[in-house]
């Protein structure tokens, strides 16, 4: 049971009308049931405070007119009885079909949400994820949508249900003695300063422990992460001291919120029974010395309101702060559902061709190892086929993930069909960030990109990162087994063709000694594998895509060199006449590159093959004699 | 639970304070109605005689100190519950955090760090949570149930009837729903995981994603991970959407069971008014009493998962600990080998070292070269005794490392580890972790042999800088420079560099190596890497090949006669400069 959660401290919504607005459009085609829902709550509620209106008549009329007679009709009591059972029986039978309808509402609006927003995600682009951290998205899909949940399966019925108990309350209590309504409503203030102080210090206090268990938290992970850098120097004592510190001071704080949660509900109790005290007081002394109160029925039917009236304000005051923060919640994910994702303007795209006999090329239905790039004309609505070569141009590109900073400089460049082209360079220097030009992860601000000599702006996105085969710096794998991750890289690939990619990356003879072989489940984004184990594998999903442009960014850094040279034989077969993109750390790696750049602060200062940039004497020569270190 | 329940410690007091203090407020929260209907039925009586005030006001009075008493043991006992809880939470995340200080590279192999994590955070804060509630709670609900039943029996034994129906429907519809409900739940735990890991899997691949195309993949799989969640979802709350309906069924049934008896008894004058107001409102308690003990059970079903999984990381033994009469000084750097075999699950079939024998003099400077996953990184975690061997047995300064207190074997043996890590703090703060009382020319000198002093000096704030968290602020060279720095910091008499020098160039290496040689050579250095060039001034090259070493010698001796050797020199010199 989290300790009134309502307590914590709330983020307050920007635009409170627009997101309430906006996520009931998300309850769609529930809207019909959103209504039976208040149908069936107002009839509960007003059923329940008729019932204790009803006990004024019971008492008045039905028993206490038979009081003293010798042989008593109950009749009547029956009769009135039945008519209450019948109305408890409504009231029970519309509470269990509200809940029904707003579990369904709840959930299958939440279900929509999420799916929006996980499909949105996938559009944005990639700057995006660079600018949030994974545990704040996560936070999106778990805690947001959850107080949303929240609101629509207990805030928003409660705080129906309140209103409208308070309504009838009122309304019952009016028609028994407006008097004793009045003397209770100037009892009314003392609770609401109570509800208002209580939560304003607990806010703080909750704040404080937020903050205490965030310090907490993320020392243990801190020293979870590096428990055996800590074991290898004997630092265990030293840790557990820390630990202590900031973990007392979790107890402090933790304490100091639980407690003023927890007091809550007793002090409110207790109030409550204080006011009616004062009101049987009041209210006797009525009857007795006045003609205000008509019967004793009356009375004890205010009494029995009186009791009930403070509940649904105290829930009320609460529910005001869970709608706050579901609302808070929602705007933070509207937020990103509302941002712009990758702009995508190109119209051509990659196909299939086959070249006719006249020479001329053009589309085919099936694989025929051959692509063209499918140019639409809108002057005269011709199409021209051109064929996909591997052909990279680089004009003058500038490029910076932030405009401010100028990360790449007047980058000119050409790769030729069939080379392999290798990127040299410290961390920083700019070399991962080509890349992501070429498949426009990223857009650039300045020259221009051509494919084939067409403009990279006019192609389409998914076609274009289509016939780029990318090997990532950081290899990730998915959940599933070995041959699932070989075949994120082409989804139709038979096993054979998995086998045959794995063979190439030099990873068969592992994952045939894996427990399973191709069919082991990889998990936790594949912890069970070395870094080099992983390595193979992205290779080999690259490799079964079979793509006609290849980028491979510091895919074998941590294969030994002896293997790394394997893969490279079977890597220049697969590739051959196809271009290549090389960026290493290791120059061993890119030795053999028809083209090596090497990269210093965005600029492309040395280029030319190995033989060229050894006898030009310049960085390349520094940094493979060792008189330069790569950082 | 109850296993756990002894870390509470010194808040054991409050814990048992908390329930007491809870009876007090259920007495006099039980006494209350008791008043209320002596209330009523002097009021019911206004008609007749007159109402005595005084009687009436002193009625009143009683009542609200009654209020105020509940009141103060109600703040109190929730007081005590808060201290006490919290306490406990402090105290079991010590002692876990203790343990795992003591856990062997093989129990946290066992224990996935992420896995660490959520049971000393997510798992004790539920623990506490449910143990606030049960102090409050769980003695709350029979007290209650005892108080209002005793109270009820006195006002009409002959009403009371009405509950041995209503009770046992209670009974079996609450058991019902529950026993439903939990299979559910726990099954909704699992989707909603499901859920977290794709999200998380995701936002970790999105490169991959966007780089094969796969968004439309993605989607669809992340549809389904939804909607399974949804449907779980759905079919948990089935069950348990229908408690309300069930609870007011039973209350208003026994309303109106009440007015009927009860009305016909006041009819001939056997109970009184306020008697039957006061039965109302104690039926309730008892029902709600009963309500709220299926609930805490339920919930205490629940907690049972992570006090378990807390319990399990209590109860793992640490496999590596310090003998008796354990020995405590190391006497040199020499290093035996003795017929060691070694796996990391203990199975034979799944040797990651076999046969391995081998002798080091100390001060030698010894090589270790071998491809990805041959075992070179297992072969020297069994130096400081990071696991234990299988097979055989491994010697330092000339007795089994198992003779060793494991604080000195590893104080005396610095490693420099695959995975660096530093540590949020200054630059000085990390270094320190090698030896606590260095002084400033101790921690420049290191940090001069490992070529670190440089660039450290370039930094703002030089040794003072902040590193951040998992030292962010350097690049990986620099990063590995100064973990070897910590390392040497401990005056070690073997220290071994794990391929902690693969992201610094050849010529800084080659520096590094010189100062090792020169400043330490008393100090045997073993040195695992892939780069030739950093193993080929060693005194004597090992080379591993599946978990076998196939041979050993001077770099010129296995350039003659070593053929995985020659391959690996070749491999890294291809197109070369020769």
């Amino acid at each position: 049971m989290p300790p009134a959660r309502n307590m914590r401290p709330v983020a307050k919504p920007k635009d409170l009308k627009g997101t309430i607005r906006r996520m009931f459009s998300y309850v769609g085609k529930d809207r019909y049931k959103l209504i039976a829902v208040l149908v069936c709550i107002a009839v509960s509620a007003v059923i329940s405070a008729l019932g204790t209106y009803m006990l004024k008549d019971i008492i008045d009329s039905y028993i206490r007119p038979l009081i003293g007679q010798d042989s008593p009709d109950f009749s009547g009591l029956a009769y009135i009885l039945s008519v209450l059972a019948l109305m408890y029986l409504t009231s029970a039978a519309a509470t269990y079909i509200n809940n029904r309808l707003t579990m369904k509402i709840s959930t299958g609006t939440m279900n929509r949400i999420r799916k929006e927003l996980f499909d949105h995600m996938q559009s944005l682009p990639l700057s995006f994820f660079d600018s949030h951290t994974h545990g704040e998205l996560m936070s999106r899909f778990t805690n947001d949508t959850d107080t949303l949940r929240e609101f629509l399966s207990q805030s928003l019925p409660q705080t129906v249900s309140s209103v409208i108990t308070l309504t009838s309350t009122l309304v019952g209590m009016l028609r028994l003695s407006w008097l004793l309504t009045i003397i209770l409503f100037a009892l009314l203030p003392i609770n609401l300063v109570v509800i208002s102080a209580i939560g304003k210090r607990s806010g703080r206090y909750f704040a404080a422990q937020q903050k205490a268990v965030g310090e907490v938290n993320g020392y243990i992970e801190e020293m979870m992460a590096g428990q055996r850098v800590v074991k290898v120097f004997n630092h265990e004592e030293k840790a557990q001291q820390e630990f202590d510190e900031r973990n007392e001071r979790l107890r402090e704080a933790g304490t100091q919120a639980n407690t003023l949660a927890s007091i809550l509900m007793p002090i409110m109790a207790n109030l409550g029974n204080i006011q009616y005290v004062i009101i049987a007081i009041i209210g006797a002394a009525l009857l007795t010395h006045s003609n205000l109160i008509a019967s004793v029925g009356s009375l004890v039917a205010f009494m029995q309101f009186a009791r009930n009236f403070s509940m649904p304000i105290t829930q009320l005051s609460q529910q005001f702060n869970t709608i706050l923060l579901a609302m808070a919640g929602a705007e933070r994910v509207f937020e990103i559902m509302d941002l712009p994702p990758e702009t995508d303007e190109g119209y051509v795209q990659l196909v299939n061709a086959k070249r006719e006999p006249d020479g001329s090329l053009t589309e085919s239905e099936t694989r025929t190892g051959l692509w063209a790039w499918k140019h639409p004309h809108s002057a005269d609505g011709s199409v021209t086929y051109t064929e996909l070569k591997g052909d990279v141009v680089f004009e003058d590109v500038t490029f910076g993930y932030v405009p401010e900073k100028t990360v790449l400089h007047d980058i000119s460049l050409y790769a030729r069909p069939g080379e392999k082209i290798a990127f040299v360079g410290s961390t920083g220097a700019g070399k991962t960030t080509i890349t992501n030009l070429i498949n426009r992860f990223y857009e650039i601000q300045g020259g221009k990109i051509r494919y084939d000599g067409i403009n990279i702006g006019k192609i389409k996105k998914d076609d274009l990162r289509r016939s780029l085969g990318m090997v990532l710096q950081d290899t990730h794998l998915f959940t599933g087994t070995v041959r699932d991750n070989i075949r994120y890289g082409k989804l139709d690939a038979t096993d054979e063709e998995i086998e045959r990619a794995a063979k190439i990356a030099n990873a068969d003879f592992f994952i045939r000694h894996l427990p399973e072989g191709y069919d082991t489940m990889l998990t936790n984004d594949g912890a069970n594998l070395s870094q080099g184990q992983r390595q193979l594998l992205a290779i080999a999903r690259a490799a079964v895509a079979d793509p006609p442009v290849l980028i491979l960014d510091e895919a074998t850094s941590s294969i030994d060199t002896r293997t790394e040279a394997l893969i490279e034989k079977g890597m220049d077969g697969l590739m051959k006449g196809r271009t290549v993109f090389v960026i290493a750390h290791r120059l061993s790696t890119v030795r053999n590159s028809q083209a090596i750049m090497v990269l210093e602060n965005g600029r492309i200062i040395e280029r030319g093959d190995h033989e060229a940039l050894i006898a030009q004497k310049g960085r390349y020569y520094q940094l493979y004699t060792g008189m330069f270190e790569l950082s | 639970m109850r296993k756990l329940f002894r870390y509470a410690g010194k808040y054991k007091v409050y814990l048992f304070l908390a329930p007491i203090l809870i009876i007090g407020e259920v007495v006099m929260e039980t006494f209350i109605p008791q008043l209320i209907a002596q209330l009523i039925n002097m009021i019911s009586q206004a008609e007749e005689t007159a109402i005595d005030m005084g009687e009436m006001l002193k009625l009143g009075g009683l009542m609200v100190l009654m209020a105020f008493l509940s009141l103060g043991f109600g703040a109190g006992s929730a007081r005590c519950a808060s201290v006490g809880a919290m306490g406990f939470s402090r105290n079991l995340r010590r002692v876990l955090f203790d343990k795992v200080q003591h856990f062997s590279f093989k129990n946290i192999d066992k224990f996935s760090t992420a896995s660490l994590v959520t049971r000393l955070t997510t798992d004790v804060n539920l623990t506490q949570n449910m143990l606030m509630m049960l102090v409050r709670m769980a003695f709350r609900s029979p007290v209650m149930f005892i108080m209002a039943f005793y109270w009820a029996w006195r006002l009409n034994p002959s009403l009371i009837t009405i509950l041995l129906v209503a009770v046992p429907i209670l009974f079996i519809g609450m058991g019902t729903i529950t026993r439903l409900a939990y299979p559910r739940f726990r099954a909704l735990m699992t989707k909603y995981d499901g859920m977290n890991s794709a999200v998380q899997e995701n936002l970790t691949g999105i490169r991959v994603v966007k780089a094969f195309v796969r968004e439309a993949f993605e989607k669809s799989k992340f549809a389904k991970t939804a909607d399974d969640l949804m449907d779980a979802q759905r079919r948990a709350e089935k069950v348990v959407i229908l408690n309300a309906p069930l609870m007011q069924i039973l209350m208003n049934g026994c309303i109106v069971a009440v007015l009927w008896l009860g009305g016909k008894q006041i009819a001939v004058g056997s109970m009184e008014l306020g008697d039957l107001t006061a039965f109302i409102t104690y039926i309730t308690q008892i029902l709600m009493s009963l309500m709220m003990l299926s609930f805490i059970f339920v919930s205490y079903v629940m907690s049972k998962a992570s006090t378990a999984r807390i319990l399990e990381v209590l109860e793992e033994e640490p496999d590596i600990e310090s003998p008796e009469n354990a020995k405590t000084e190391v006497k040199d750097g020499s290093i035996v080998f003795e017929h060691v075999d070694f796996s990391y699950t203990g199975a034979e079939d799944r040797a990651v070292l076999k046969d391995i024998n081998v002798s080091i003099r100390s001060g030698e400077t010894i090589g270790l070269i071998g491809a990805t996953g041959s075992g070179k990184s297992s072969l020297i975690s069994l130096i400081p005794r990071l696991y234990d061997v299988t097979a055989g047995r491994v010697l330092v300064g000339g007795r089994d490392v198992r003779e060793y207190d494991t604080a000195v074997l590893r104080d005396a043996v610095s490693v420099v580890l695959q995975k660096n890590v530093l540590f949020s703090g200054s630059i000085k703060d990390n270094l320190r972790w090698g030896n606590e009382n260095a002084t400033d020319e101790e921690i420049t000198a290191a940090c001069k042999v490992a070529q670190a002093d440089d660039f450290v000096r370039s930094f703002p704030g030089g040794y003072d800088m902040d590193l951040g968290q998992g030292g962010v602020n350097v690049s990986g060279g620099q990063k590995q420079r100064l973990c070897i720095a910590r390392a040497l910091l401990k005056s070690p008499k073997v220290m071994i560099l794990d391929d902690a020098t693969s992201a610094v160039d050849t010529a800084t290496d080659a520096r590094i190596r010189e100062a090792l040689r020169t400043q330490m050579p008393d100090t045997t250095k073993i040195i695992i890497a892939q780069r030739i060039t950093s193993v080929k001034d060693a005194d004597r090259i090992i080379v591993l090949d599946e978990g076998r070493i196939t041979d050993i010698g001077t770099h010129e001796e296995l350039m003659q006669r070593s053929e995985i050797y020659k391959d690996v020199y070749q491999s890294q010199q291809k197109g070369g400069d020769e």
